[in-house]
């Protein structure tokens, strides 16, 4: 009971931290920082739970761009058709805006993480590289069938239907509220019973099975929590930009969120937060090279590969403790 | 330790990495115009070209003494053809680089991204080429100094139908670019109004080379032209496909056909085709004509019908900063909403209640490798 | 019947510049078990080499002035570039592979693709990212077939893809190279106790994957009238699908998917949609891994455990 209660008041102060936070950030700094704020908000989400299925599982996605699409578009689509029922139930307002937007997040994700079903059941059957190049094909069909669905603006994009765009309920509030969730969940899940059995088949599948580890169940069922995950990324941005086009979800954005996995450490969720923040503020701040930029984005993928394929932090998780002992702790 | 050293070595060319960046603080004797725009990625002449011009009208008037008593300084910024990144390059436009005014985007997708971050912090902003209607409804901060995807698409059926006596059209459009599907429905709706008809619809994506299967499936239409509303460079290799397969039907477009490389790509294959456009360099007022020989003389190439409205835009806007006396958001909307009467290089600009200029429009025919002024269609 | 006939040439022209492309992928994946990413980017380098070749050796007067460029000079242009993308192909080998030769599989799977972008930007950088139409080393002669249009380009497209894929299986089959070949991408340990260099044959396969996609570049720009520095991507991604098709690792197969996946796109453009042409495609993809990952041609490999 009293455990119940300290996780009741241990919530309560964290969402009440962040929108202490949050209003801290709106109040002090420039629009320009808050944008990349947010952005690195989202790509923390996208970098841990894509950190699931390529890094814990060791089955690689290149096609994660796809589920963010389906996600950006459910949420939009569904937050324009909520809110004005929502508001006639409710009254215009904060309240009914709140319950829109995160109804309209989780239908993404449901989307996102179906979708993540019907691609990986068939998927995840192949290994390696092969897995990588389906993933990739998926990823790009998706992006195809926005590209020729009228309903949704096919080329120009969603927009919603008020010309100024989409409504923009992205704020720092939700934004991190959905991240320490997302991370909450990832962490919970990583280091359970199921998240050994995900690491025992990347380490070796094989062996995995012969222990009798339901590896394809676990592998679907990862796939989709990380596209659900993408999902819900995918409706903060469409909210954030108040519009999307099939075009922002290119397979570069896949590359993207690959990168931040790949800086971090494959296979650690700290790392994947590291990686997320990096990329956001690094894009940001190489804007002036222009050409040069993307140079140097593609040359840090490559040498980071060379030199340190395992990442900044490999499979290791960065704690707290690791300075007090100042010695890496072994895995849990 | 080896493995220790080569994380430090790794973390310090991350922190390196993330140095490479610049902080730059606006003086209070400039006025600060930004401009967003295509500086890299596979559309990057249009914003290369539109941003020449725009500096060159800048530099005109800081020669003459700026506004206000002030110099006029432009802040470009690379949105990479990414609407993302235009939302962003935009914010930093307005909050670090302090603009008090907004110039940009040719694509209509970017400039309706961007425009709605204009619009909410309340900064003009006028795009020089974005022709599709969407943009400047998105708020009364957002003006323009070209036509309209539906105007250009009427003056091209109108072309079509009276002048070229023409009764059967197919359409190869560019599925992947809202300007194009856009000025695909404007032509087939005028042209159908006015008695022609649509026997064939094509379409490609932007990026494509192969169009050898749409260009077959049309030779065995009975269409008497083909209306291709692409950019210059699909546009050229569709001609070249054309010829190649001995269809011989003139292409009628608009103004994405409009840049030097057309001509390189597509050769003798156009002769005989027509496209709508902004000006036409052979039939200008002599402020064109000093504007174009300028842009020879600076960039050693003819500018392109971008390039001018680039330098429209930033005239006109710099007339209504001129005009307000002063460089606040609002004050700044109403003087560039009550432009009359502009003398632009593009022809004469008065912007009405929906913030769209009323302009006339161009037919060039080509002919010998070169477009020639045919018709002036006016609104 | 004429349309049909029309789009099958046209689709078979498309997918013989795809064959060629495709060999460089399965000629790598053979050895490494890599999917070399930045192969798409050998092609477009190769085509731009091609370009600039041309352009050197005066290609622009001789069109201005309506003559046709010489048939050895066009043999110099695509020499040249065949030597131009053989050794960038080496080289990225060099420098990005052959460290990762013992890393996990992906790992030089993301390099790959880093390798990629990183010669597409520069690619952006030196060419321009304007499309340019490629100079006519050959000459456009039209041969009408009741309706059907045959071009010689066409025909040359097709003689040089299927010339250089026949030479490619003599090299394979029947010189000590291709031995050498055949053994490391059996097995590499095994080929090394053989007194076989893996290194020098791993070289030596990227050179001449390199060299026909440089080949491909050049018939691909005369085909396609324009080309651009991330013409690769798209062109690259079909290829691989096509090897895959056929059986990656198999070079008939390669042939084969090839032209199987040019036929598709322009069948499917010119009776479906062409806005569903890389759809189906990719789905080509995803349903052959699927069903039949080996491939047409391919065989069945048990792994080992």
């Amino acid at each position: 009971m009293t455990r119940w209660l300290v996780r009741v008041a241990v919530s309560t102060a964290v969402v009440a931290g962040i929108y202490g936070i949050g209003a801290g950030v709106e109040a002090t700094m420039i629009e320009y920082v808050q944008r990349i704020v947010l952005i690195a908000g989202i790509n923390v989400i996208l970098a841990v739970g894509l950190g699931l299925i390529n890094g814990t599982t060791g089955q690689f996605s290149i096609g994660h761009a796809g589920f963010m699409a389906i996600g950006a578009y459910t949420a939009a689509f569904t937050g324009v058709q909520l809110a004005p029922a929502l508001s006639g139930l409710a009254g215009a307002g904060a309240l009914s805006e709140a319950v829109t937007f995160n109804l309209a997040l989780l239908a993404g994700a449901v989307m996102a993480g179906v979708a993540g079903l019907l691609v990986g059941i068939p998927s995840l059957r192949l290994k390696g590289d092969y897995l990588a190049i389906v993933t990739l094909g998926f990823g790009e069909i998706i992006r195809l069938l926005f590209n020729n669905t009228q309903a949704l603006g096919a080329a120009t994009g969603y927009f919603g239907n008020d010309p100024s765009g989409l409504p923009p309920y992205t704020s720092f509030f939700w934004v991190y509220l959905w991240v320490v969730v997302i991370v909450l969940v990832i962490r919970n899940i990583t280091f359970s019973q199921t998240g050994r059995s995900l690491t025992a088949i990347r380490e070796d599948e094989i062996a995995a099975e012969a222990m009798a580890t339901p590896t394809t169940r676990l592998k679907v069922t990862a796939f989709s929590i990380s596209a659900a995950t993408a999902g819900i990324a995918g409706g903060l941005f469409a909210h954030m930009q108040s519009g999307i086009r099939p075009e922002d979800f290119k397979f570069e954005k896949s590359i993207d969120m690959i990168v931040m996995i790949i800086i971090g450490g494959l296979g650690s969720i700290t790392g994947a937060i590291i990686g997320g923040i990096f990329l956001a503020v690094t894009l940001e701040l190489m804007r002036d090279l222009q050409e040069w930029r993307l140079i140097l984005y593609a040359l840090l993928l490559v040498v980071i590969m060379i030199v340190r394929p395992q990442g900044l932090l490999g499979t290791r998780e960065l704690s707290l403790a690791m300075f007090a002992r100042k010695k890496a702790p072994s895995k849990p | 330790m080896r493995t220790n050293r080569r994380s430090w070595l790794a973390i310090a060319a991350l922190l390196a990495l993330s140095g490479v960046s610049s902080c730059k603080k606006g003086k209070s004797d400039e006025i600060v115009i930004g401009h967003y725009a295509s500086m890299s990625g596979n559309t990057a002449h249009y914003g290369q070209d539109t941003d020449k011009a725009i500096r060159m009208a800048v530099d005109e008037v800081n020669a003459g003494g700026g506004v206000l008593g002030k110099q006029v300084k432009v802040v470009t910024l690379d949105t990479r053809g990414d609407s993302a990144e235009a939302a962003n390059a935009v914010t930093r436009l307005i909050d670090v680089e302090k603009s008090v005014a907004l110039l940009g985007e040719v694509a209509s997708s970017l400039s309706l991204s961007g425009g709605r971050v204009a619009q909410r912090r309340k900064v003009p902003m006028v795009t020089p080429s974005s022709t599709n209607p969407k943009v400047t409804e998105v708020g009364d901060h957002i003006f323009r100094v070209c036509f309209l995807d539906p105007f250009q698409g009427k003056v091209m059926a109108k072309f079509a139908r009276e002048n070229l006596k023409l009764e059967r059209v197919a359409i190869l459009k560019d599925v992947k670019n809202d300007y194009s599907i856009g000025l695909a429905e404007a032509f087939k709706g005028s042209f159908s109004a006015l008695g022609g008809k649509i026997v064939m619809e094509q379409s490609y994506g932007q990026g494509d080379t192969d169009f050898s299967a749409q260009v077959t499936a049309i030779k065995n239409s009975d269409a008497q032209a083909i209306f291709v509303p692409g950019y210059y460079a699909e546009v050229g290799a569709i001609a070249r496909t054309a010829q190649r397969l001995d269809v011989k039907l003139p292409l009628l477009g608009g103004d994405g056909w409009d840049a030097p490389d057309l001509f390189k790509i597509g050769g003798d294959a156009l002769n005989g085709s027509y496209y709508s456009n902004h000006f036409a360099p052979d039939a200008a007022t002599p402020k064109a004509k000093k504007f174009v020989a300028d842009f020879k003389a600076k960039h050693g190439a003819e500018p392109t019908g971008l390039g001018a409205l680039g330098y429209d835009a930033a005239a006109v806007l710099l007339d209504a900063i001129k005009r307000a006396g002063k460089t606040d958001g609002d004050a700044l909307r109403d003087a560039l909403a009550a432009t009359k009467d502009f003398e632009g290089v593009t022809g004469s600009i008065t912007i009405d209640s929906a913030r769209n200029p009323e302009k006339s429009a161009v037919v060039l025919e080509i002919k010998d490798g070169r477009a020639k002024y045919a018709a002036t269609v006016n609104p | 019947m004429s349309q049909f006939i029309q789009q099958v040439i046209n689709g078979l022209s498309l997918g013989s510049i795809y064959a060629l492309i495709a060999l460089g992928y399965t000629m790598v994946y053979g050895v490494l078990k890599l999917i070399n990413f930045a192969h798409s980017e050998v092609f477009m380098v190769g085509a731009y080499s091609g370009f600039y070749a041309a352009t050197f050796l005066g290609i622009d007067a001789l069109d201005q002035s309506g003559q046709s460029f010489p048939l050895y000079l066009a043999l110099v242009v695509l020499i040249v570039a065949m030597l131009v993308s053989a050794t960038l192909g080496m080289t990225i080998e060099r420098l990005a592979y052959r460290p990762l030769r013992n890393a996990p599989r992906l790992t030089p799977l993301i390099t790959a693709i880093g390798m990629s972008l990183l010669l597409q930007n520069l690619g952006m950088l030196i060419f321009t990212p304007n499309p340019r139409r490629y100079p006519p080393i050959l000459r456009e002669v039209r041969f009408d077939f009741g309706g059907v249009i045959v071009t010689n380009i066409k025909l040359t497209i097709f003689a040089v893809a299927m010339a250089l894929m026949v030479g490619l299986w003599f090299l394979v089959n029947r010189t000590w190279t291709g031995r050498a070949m055949r053994a490391v991408s059996m097995n590499l340990d095994a080929a090394r106790l053989m007194g076989i260099d893996p290194d020098r044959t791993i070289g030596k396969t990227f050179a001449i994957g390199s060299a026909l996609a440089a080949a491909g570049g050049i018939l691909f720009g005369l085909d396609q009238i324009t080309i651009n520095p991330t013409m690769g991507t798209l062109t690259g991604l079909k290829a691989f699908v096509a090897a895959v098709l056929g059986g990656i690792g198999n070079i008939p197969g390669a042939a084969l998917g090839g032209l199987l996946i040019g036929l598709s796109e322009q069948l499917v453009a010119g009776y479906i949609s062409p806005d569903y042409r890389d759809a189906i495609t990719f789905l080509i993809l995803i349903v052959i891994l699927i069903l039949r990952p080996e491939g047409i041609l391919g065989v069945v490999r048990q792994e080992k455990v």
